[in-house]
């Protein structure tokens, strides 16, 4: 069977677009677009520029200076919070998250924490949906940022980003958003929306890796991560990535070109895969808000069967799943837990992230896949059989299981 | 990805073939050990005859190198006398199928244990020592 790819949460592959349109960056256009004494840089330096302009109107940004051009989104959230923090440490020190933000943006907060930051963690409710009161009753004198994702990347949750752009801003603090899943299927506009300071990654829709940016509204100041040259107005030191920030502009304006269409298409798939599972498959649980979520997203648990088991079973099919086994911390996903998904329900939860290349006869090899397999699994799984027999697996106590390894 | 590549072809020919999966009829002993919150539940039945281990099955809520190690350990036990099934330990288990990757090992020590609990169960429920 050939493999079929369904993991474009995770990334998404290279447009062969945008990889002509970045080919003469990696040829014969080398130049570097700070030497603007000779055409080589001249040249470089255009592109680059035309990149930049393409990436601001996309975002409905005022202005093209407020593209920060980084490695990706990780760098692109750690700037956000630690520039932000840094700036001003001793008058505002306190920063406003959810539990299910990307670890680039928790592990950032926790870093900042041991600095001596304070860190806020708004109220979701079963969905990941942010608790809008809760976020206004966190809000306080010294709140420097707040920061909340577009949509997650498990459970594929829409936040209701111009909302919290529209609270924030009442109170006259920065609006970050990790946008990463989002961008390319949401319509983001940063000035409608309120938003201050946006993360984007380039191969999340099908652009390179190795590249992203961070929007940072005119007026915001930044301190910096990287210090050398001065570039991006000295935000973000170091020489650009010329080809990669055209595959990035590239990419993002196939998406734009595409969005409706593919939006379309991805949610008629999403339906077929869902309602195959509900109806094919028992003891299945939807993970996540049933509507306000991404297109491309399903996250299902399918109670009694460990996720990677199910996904060895289907190892020509690229899945993920918030089960420890697929982790090396032997910890369930901290989304789901944070969601309050029960920790054995955590452990068999797939992940389905569809993406271009999918098409409607893959969705039947899945659904074939899964329909022999899941019942297959539940006949080895003692778990099952207490089911069977009334008995609510969760209420159970169990011995904790020591993981130490005698040797 | 990384961790499938790294299972043994004894470890995916057991997991795709598991043997002695279910539960023993007349099963005089059972062991239950693991946490499903933790993502792993191994039970093992056994009948033992005579100081022998003349049937085992298994069942288990787990990983793929947790079902192998499940279904290598009934493969090793079956016809052996209890002192013999007493000496396979978690290590043995892992050696038999070739090797698990490191972030697996503890599926071996569930096996290992699982074999301890049903033994032990066994020995309460008849008085043997």
């Amino acid at each position: 069977m050939k493999p079929i790819y369904m993991d474009h949460h995770a990334t998404t592959p290279l447009d062969p677009e945008v990889l002509s349109a970045m080919m003469p960056y990696l040829k014969t256009a080398f130049g570097n677009p700070s030497s603007t004494t000779h055409d080589f840089g001249r040249e470089a330096r255009q592109a680059v520029e035309t990149a930049r302009q393409q990436l601001a109107d996309w975002l409905g940004a005022a202005d093209s200076d407020e593209i920060i051009f980084t490695s990706g989104a990780t760098e692109s959230d750690n700037l956000a919070l630690k520039g932000i923090a840094y700036r001003s440490p001793d008058e505002k020190n306190h920063i406003i998250t959810l539990a299910i933000e990307h670890k680039a943006i928790l592990d950032t907060a926790k870093y900042l924490q041991k600095q001596g930051y304070e860190i806020s963690y708004v109220k979701i409710d079963s969905h990941g949906i942010i608790d809008l009161d809760d976020l206004r009753r966190q809000i306080k004198k010294n709140t420097a940022l707040i920061s909340v994702q577009a949509a997650n990347s498990e459970i594929g949750t829409m936040q209701p980003i111009a909302e919290i752009g529209a609270i924030a801003h009442e109170h006259g603090i920065p609006f970050h958003s990790d946008a990463v899943q989002a961008l390319g299927k949401l319509d983001i506009n940063v000035q409608r929306d309120k938003i201050d300071m946006l993360s984007i990654s380039g191969h999340k829709f099908y652009g390179p890796k190795g590249i992203g940016a961070l929007y940072v509204r005119k007026d915001l100041r930044l301190a910096p991560l990287i210090h050398g040259g001065g570039h991006e107005r000295g935000m973000r030191s170091g020489t650009l990535n010329v080809p990669a920030i055209v595959g990035l502009a590239k990419a993002a304006e196939i998406c734009e070109r595409d969005r409706e269409k593919e939006n379309a298409r991805l949610l008629q798939l999403r339906q077929k895969l869902r309602q195959g599972i509900e109806s094919q498959i028992e003891h299945v649980q939807l993970n996540g808000h049933p509507e306000k979520r991404l297109p491309n997203n399903l996250n299902f648990s399918f109670a009694y069967v460990e996720g990677e088991s199910l996904m060895l079973a289907c190892r020509d099919v690229a899945l993920s799943s918030g089960s420890a086994c697929t982790s090396t911390s032997l910890q369930s996903s901290y989304v789901l837990r944070a969601i309050g998904v029960p920790d054995f329900l955590a452990h068999c939860s797939i992940r389905f992230g569809l993406g271009k290349s999918n098409t409607a006869e893959q969705i039947d090899i899945v659904l074939d896949l899964l329909r022999k397999h899941v019942p297959r699994l539940r006949e080895m799984s003692p778990l099952y059989d207490l089911a069977k027999a009334g008995v609510d697996i969760e209420q159970l106590s169990w011995k904790d299981h020591d993981h130490d390894i005698h040797e | 990805m990384d961790v499938w590549q790294d299972y043994t072809k004894k470890v995916m020919e057991h997991y795709e073939n598991p043997r002695n999966v279910g539960v023993v009829e007349n099963a005089n002993g059972e062991g239950v050990v693991g946490n499903p919150a933790c993502g792993d539940v191994m039970k093992l039945t056994i009948r033992v005859e005579n100081d022998i281990i003349v049937d085992v099955k298994f069942k288990t809520f787990g990983c793929g190198a947790a079902i192998a190690t499940s279904s290598m350990v009934t493969e090793m036990v079956k016809g052996k006398s209890l002192e013999e099934a007493l000496k396979i330990s978690n290590k043995t288990v892992a050696e038999a199928l070739g090797g698990l990757p490191r972030v697996k090992m503890h599926c071996s020590v569930l096996a290992e244990d699982a074999l301890q609990a049903a033994i032990d169960d066994y020995k309460k429920k008849t008085g043997a020592k």
